[in-house]
């Protein structure tokens, strides 16, 4: 079972790997977007690291929407409201749960992906978030290493596409050959729930 | 009125433009909320919020956006339900144009819906 220390893990591992890959995920969005994804996720994650300090959260809901808003109210790009619903529509789905299996995790994470489609309007194959997200979430119930594996498939797989959403589409065919930074996120988040399931 | 842009300079510019195309409008409020909180280009949900409780008179708020985070950011406000004043809606229309005709049915007297019915009639105005 996962209890709040779980996702509080979660949220660490990911402001952590934000941290470290912050100057890869600009230089991504340098070649097709406004070169800001890495120092946006970057203030976003600290924020959510500093209010999880704070405010000791004590359910997994309670972590997932403490760290959307944190997200949606700093990051300051449309990253911020993107990962702030996925979060926040995810930790609305848990509910008051002190403690939820992996197939609670699995249905709640599937509708923040819903609320990030809503939100943005992307499905699968728009070259954005969604094309690391939404593969992730159909491997879960496989595991937290099949879902990071599929995120990582699937940002990769971003780099033959060509941008229909976001500031990327405006490039139109001049965005093919470029890694979506948004997926390459996507797949960091998703990579820091094993590694917080591994105890990292 | 709120006009969300990613840009401080181009949200207080387009507020000025409408209030002063509207015949200075007084009793419009419109607030500008651009860039980040520190004077960078984005969008902050701060500025929103605290611009949206500045022009509230309980008759609902109109907000207009330029691009990209500015629209999924009142969205997502939206979305939170206690983030923005009662009644404040994202009206669909072109951001400089939007705001002019936004103000100007305004300053009329007429309603929300009516706001946001003349602010999108600006999508119809060809130029060529």
């Amino acid at each position: 079972m996962l209890d709040a220390d779980f996702f509080r893990r979660w949220m660490t591992v990911a402001a952590a790997s934000v941290d470290r890959e912050a100057e890869r995920l600009t230089a991504l969005d340098s070649a097709i977007g406004d070169a800001d994804h890495g120092s946006n996720l970057q203030r976003g994650f600290t924020a959510v690291r500093a209010t999880l300090e704070k405010e000791s959260p004590e359910t997994p809901g309670q972590v997932l929407t403490l760290a959307g808003r944190q997200l949606i109210s700093t990051v300051g790009g449309a990253s911020g409201p993107l990962y702030g619903t996925l979060l926040r529509r995810a930790g609305k789905a848990l509910g008051d749960a002190a403690e939820v299996d992996e197939a609670q995790l699995a249905e709640a994470l599937r509708a923040g992906v819903d609320g990030v489609m809503a939100l943005g309007g992307a499905a699968p194959g728009d070259k954005t978030m969604i094309d690391a997200l939404a593969p992730a979430v159909d491997a879960l119930p496989d595991g937290f290493a099949a879902a990071r594996a599929a995120a990582e498939e699937g940002a990769v797989a971003t780099t033959p596409l060509q941008a229909r959403k976001g500031r990327a589409s405006y490039l139109g065919e001049r965005s093919i050959g470029h890694q979506d930074p948004g997926a390459t996120s996507s797949a960091l988040l998703i990579a820091a729930l094993q590694e917080a399931a591994s105890g990292a | 009125m709120v006009l969300v842009s990613h840009s401080a300079q181009v949200a207080a510019a387009v507020a000025e433009l409408a209030k002063g195309l509207a015949g200075g409008a007084a009793g419009v409020p419109v607030a500008p909320a651009g860039g980040t909180e520190g004077g960078g280009l984005g969008t902050s949900a701060e500025l929103i919020s605290a611009a949206a409780a500045s022009v509230d008179r309980g008759a609902g708020v109109a907000l207009l956006t330029d691009l990209g985070s500015a629209v999924l950011t009142v969205k997502a406000l939206i979305a939170e339900g206690d983030e923005l004043p009662d009644g404040a809606r994202l009206v669909d229309a072109p951001f400089v144009e939007g705001a002019v005709a936004a103000v100007v049915t305004a300053a009329t007297g007429a309603d929300l819906d009516a706001v946001e019915a003349a602010a999108g009639e600006a999508y119809g105005y060809r130029k060529v």
